[in-house]
Formats: C-alpha cells, structure tokens, sequence
C-alpha cells in the first residue's frame, strides 16, 4: 500500500477540503508514514472477533418520536454566515 | 488577595461558607491572576464580568440559604464546552466567533451546583493534539520551567489550557476532555490531577464532538479529593446523549481516604517499554512501593495488545472525526470562505478553517473509511480494539485497578516534536488504551525528575468504579506528599 498523489487528491475531494497542487506531495509523505506504522495491526489474529464500535453494551435507548423543543428559528439562524429572513442563504445548487 | 487563589477548591468551598470571604471576593482575586498570566496563553477568551456577575448570584445564593455543592466556586472551562452566549471555538478557526445558543449538559450542571466561569481555556484544535501547538490561538505555555532554564515547554494536550491554569493557580479546577490521553497526559505534565471517567459518565452533549466512541469530559485540579468534588458535579445521566450511561453519580469525594489494604493492584508488563526514561520507572517503582505500604498487593498482569492500541486509536479516532467535523461546510454556522460553486464554497471553507493536523486527521479518516480500504483499515481496527478491551477484562478478574506511568516523558520543549506527527502521537502510548476499553483512568502526580520537571503516575480501572480510583489516588497522593509548585515567571 502507498498513499500516491492521485489517492490525496482524492481522499481530499471526498473530504471537501481544497488542498493546493504544493501540499500534496508533503500530504503523501506525511500519510504515508502514519499509514506504514498503522500497518502493524496485520499481525494482530483477529479471526472470529467481533468488531467493537462502542465502550457502552447497552443497547441505545429509544425514545417517544416527539418533538421535544425547537419553534425558535431566531437561536437556530444566529450563528449564520449569511441569512435572509428565517432562511439561511446558500451558494446556488441548482442552474 | 492571592492567597485566595492558593487554596484549594476544597479548602476554598469550606472558606465560602463560613463566610471567611464572599463568591465575589474570590472570583477578583482569581480574575487578577488570569489577567496577569496573559503570557501562559491558557485562556482564549477571559470572561471577568460574567464571572462577578456569577460570583454576585452566588453570594446571594448562599445569604438566601440556597447554597449549591460548588456554590461560589471560579472554574476555567475547556473551550470544547458549547457555554450559551459565550465564544466556543474548539480552538478552531473554522467555528469563526460561534455562539452557542444552548449549554453543555457538564457546565450546566456545574452552575446548577454554583460554581462561577472565569472563561475558555486554551487547546488543541478539535482536541487532536499532545502539546497544545495545534490550538488556531497559538501554544499554551507550560508554568514549569526545567531548573535553571528559560525555555517554554508544552503543557501536554490537548487539555493544555485547563492543565497550566490549574497549575498555575488562574482557577480552583478545570473542565477537560479525553479522547486519547488528553486530560492524564497534560496533568503530568503540569503536576495537576486528572481524571477520564467511565465512558458514559459526563454526557457529551453540548461538547465539540471529536471522534464520539471515545470522548470523553473529567475534571484537572490540584489535588485528588478536588477531582473528584468537580467529578461528582459533572457527571450525571443525560438522556439527551443517547450513550450517557443512566446510573447514579456517587459522592466520589468519600472514597479519597479510605483504606486500600488488601486491594489488588496489577503492573503490566507490556507497559515497561524501552524508551522509556530510567526516571519514569524508578518513579513506576515507587508508586508499586508505595502501594504496597498502603497494604496493596501488586500482582503482575499481561495486557498483550497494548502495543497496537495506539496505530487502532489513529483509525478509530480519525474515522469518527472525518464524520463529525463534516458538519463544518460554511453553511449554518462558522466560517464561510464563498466561492464559485457549492462544492467550490465547502472545500475553501475547509481549506482555509482546519488546521494541518486536523486536516491530515480528517484525510485519514477518509482515507480508511473509503471504498475498499473499510474492511482493511476500520473493521481491522474495530477488531483490535475489542482484544485490547477483552485484555483488560482478563486483568480485572485478577485485580482491582493498575497502576503505570502517565506518559512516556516529561514536559518537552514547544517545538520540539511538532514535525513528526508519528512521535507526538507516542505521547499517548500508556492512556489511550483506556478510552479504546471505556475505562477510567486517573493520573496524580507522583514526583519531580532530575531537571524538576513534574511526573505522573496513572491508575486505571474497572469500568464506573472511579471510587476505587480515587482512594488509590488518594493513598498515591499521601505517599507522594507532592507539594511542589511552578516558580512564577509569568
């Protein structure tokens, strides 16, 4: 396995994160050392283990599908970038 | 007044109610200790008006008759922590000037208890990092010094604000967090206390998530029965964090003191790594002497998958991240940097908002939860993590706790590592096994090395048995008499 430039400028659009054409070579380098040293897990025997994904055993509680608090558009919009109204105003998706 | 800034939170409680000073008083003489250490760094945002305004409804409080268990109390806060119209960054830049509209479930139920905000402290961005050099708000200043020198040192990470203000006496205790050694290893670096409860403990809400299986909120004081007054305080079931675990909060602070004669404590061996300073095992060593003084019994236990808790950690906690910093587009909160497109708008944003670290964390996790590399990378990791969890498990039918060193080395020089990601992650080779398990882990401080610098020792244990921890602690703390303070120079 070796993390290429081509698997940066991937990895980095699926990320959404611009990473300019100077810093993906570094970026290589840099995963490539800390995918290498992740490599040793290999040698852990891991036959029949059940994956753990979570410390808590308990299964997640379930709760009554109600809404429980909201109706203030005022809190929900007062950290954003641009607004018109009670809408958040966005770059255009659609031509 | 500085003095007042020199107790303990214990000591300062007892003082508050029998009205030797007021909340008010308190909090000054604590607000002028934040303004003048502005060279430590520790806070990223000083809040001295609604700290006396706090301080005001507490003495008030209290005069009514209405006194809570931290009533009147001056605490930092981590600056992962949402606080309702109060700056939270997370020591991002892309959270831009983010005001939460709500409270963290931990700091609400520290105010519900009486205790006063002197302000945000100071961290590693998103909390990935062990030195505080990742922070978009520079590098925490550790308040020790190596004897006869003037070089700055980290504080540890990436609770590296909440560790030198409590260090260095800016509040009586400290809100941190936890994903991979973030409260235990600063603590040793600063000679404070941590503790990282049992997963579950603190609820989560309201806190800058990171990598979710793991987070996890605690305490940073100055001595072990402070830790846990702050402890019993925060934790508590939320049924807004669908992983808060719904049991009862003990009063952690009645074990500090108890009597461990007869408790099993194991040493394993798989912690003596080779890089490891001739000071920290001597100092290891003495912790199992002391113990055994106390009337432990110290057993030899294996932990055989500790070596690979550290490469699982770096795809488990980048994985998680990857997923939860993609909330961070620039649309509903935070920095937007506009650009042509959409997706042209979300990559700039990202761009221009994360840090490096962040950045190589958030490609990582990518990188491993990306078609074809799942199997390979995530459920690899997944499946390690359980055999580091079932070594545990195997330990604890044999023992009551373990005891091993915090961290592999004392405070080292800002600086020094920031070029090596793989070498600053080593920093967590002995605590993150502990978040990979859900287990609680303590770290006291233990001694001093040869340049004076602080050491800490860790105790880990059986899951939501804090109480155990703390009296161990507590008989460490005893033994360890560690009284040493950082020269001011600031």
């Amino acid at each position: 396995m070796a993390i290429d430039a081509a698997t940066v400028r991937k990895v980095a659009r699926l990320a959404r994160i611009a990473e300019p054409d100077d810093r993906i070579e570094q970026l290589a380098k840099e995963l490539n050392g800390i995918m290498t040293w992740i490599e040793q897990l290999g040698e852990v025997d891991t036959d029949g283990v059940e994956p753990m994904a979570s410390a808590v055993q308990t299964p997640l509680p379930m709760r009554d599908d109600v809404v429980t608090e909201g109706g203030d558009p005022e809190k929900v919009l007062s950290n954003a970038p641009r607004r018109a109204g009670d809408f958040y105003v966005v770059p255009k998706v659609v031509e | 007044m500085s003095e007042l800034t020199a107790l303990t939170l214990k000591a300062a409680l007892g003082g508050l109610k029998d009205k030797s000073f007021s909340a008010v008083e308190i909090t000054e003489a604590h607000v002028q200790a934040v303004e003048a250490a502005r060279a430590l760094n520790a806070f990223v945002l000083e809040t001295p008006e609604k700290a006396l305004e706090m301080a005001k409804a507490s003495d008030a409080r209290r005069a009514s008759g209405n006194a809570g268990p931290l009533e009147g109390a001056p605490l930092g806060i981590k600056d992962l922590f949402c606080t309702e119209g109060v700056r939270s960054t997370a020591g991002s830049k892309i959270l831009g000037d983010f005001t939460p509209t709500y409270e963290s479930t931990v700091t609400a139920n520290l105010w519900r208890d009486g205790a006063v905000m002197l302000g945000k402290l100071n961290m590693d961005e998103f909390a990935m990092g062990s030195s505080n050099e990742t922070s978009a708000f520079g590098p925490v200043v550790n308040p020790w010094r190596a004897e006869g020198g003037n070089a700055q040192l980290t504080p540890g990470g990436s609770s590296g604000g909440s560790a030198a203000a409590v260090a260095a006496e800016l509040c009586l205790g400290a809100t941190a967090t936890d994903t991979g050694g973030s409260i235990r290893q600063p603590a040793s670096f600063t000679g404070t206390v941590g503790i990282k409860p049992t997963y579950g403990r603190c609820s989560r809400w309201g806190t800058v998530a990171f990598a979710s299986s793991l987070d996890q909120a605690g305490p940073m004081a100055r001595t072990v029965e402070d830790a846990a007054i702050l402890l019993t305080s925060m934790a508590g079931h939320d049924p807004k964090d669908s992983t808060s675990l719904p049991v009862e909060t003990p009063d952690f602070a009645s074990f500090v003191g108890r009597s461990v004669k007869g408790l099993r404590v194991g040493v394993p061996k798989e912690y003596r790594v080779d890089s490891m300073p001739a000071e920290i095992d001597a100092l290891w060593e003495q912790g199992i002497a002391w113990l055994k003084e106390a009337g432990c019994e110290i057993v030899e236990v294996s932990l055989p998958h500790t070596k690979y808790a550290l490469p699982a950690y770096y795809i488990v906690a980048p994985a998680e991240a990857s997923s939860n910093l993609a909330r961070y587009d620039g649309m509903r909160f935070g920095l937007r940097v506009e650009g042509g497109t959409l997706t042209d708008t979300y990559e700039k944003s990202r761009a221009a908002g994360f840090g490096d670290e962040v950045k190589r964390r958030i490609l990582i996790g990518t990188y491993v939860l990306s078609a074809g590399y799942y199997d390979a990378y995530y459920l690899k990791a997944l499946k390690v993590r359980r055999r580091i969890a079932d070594d545990f498990d195997q330990a604890f039918q044999k023992v009551d706790a373990l005891l091993t060193p915090t961290a592999p080395s004392a405070a080292f020089q800002l600086g020094d590592r920031s070029d090596d990601p793989v070498a600053m992650y080593l920093n967590d080779i002995f605590t993150v096994t502990v978040n990979l398990a859900g287990l609680p882990g303590i770290s006291v401080p233990a001694g001093l090395d040869a340049a004076g610098l602080p050491l800490g020792l860790q105790l880990i244990g059986r899951a939501l048995d804090e109480g155990t921890l703390f009296s161990l602690s507590g008989a460490l703390e005893k033994a360890a008499d560690f009284r040493a303070k950082p020269k001011k120079w600031w």
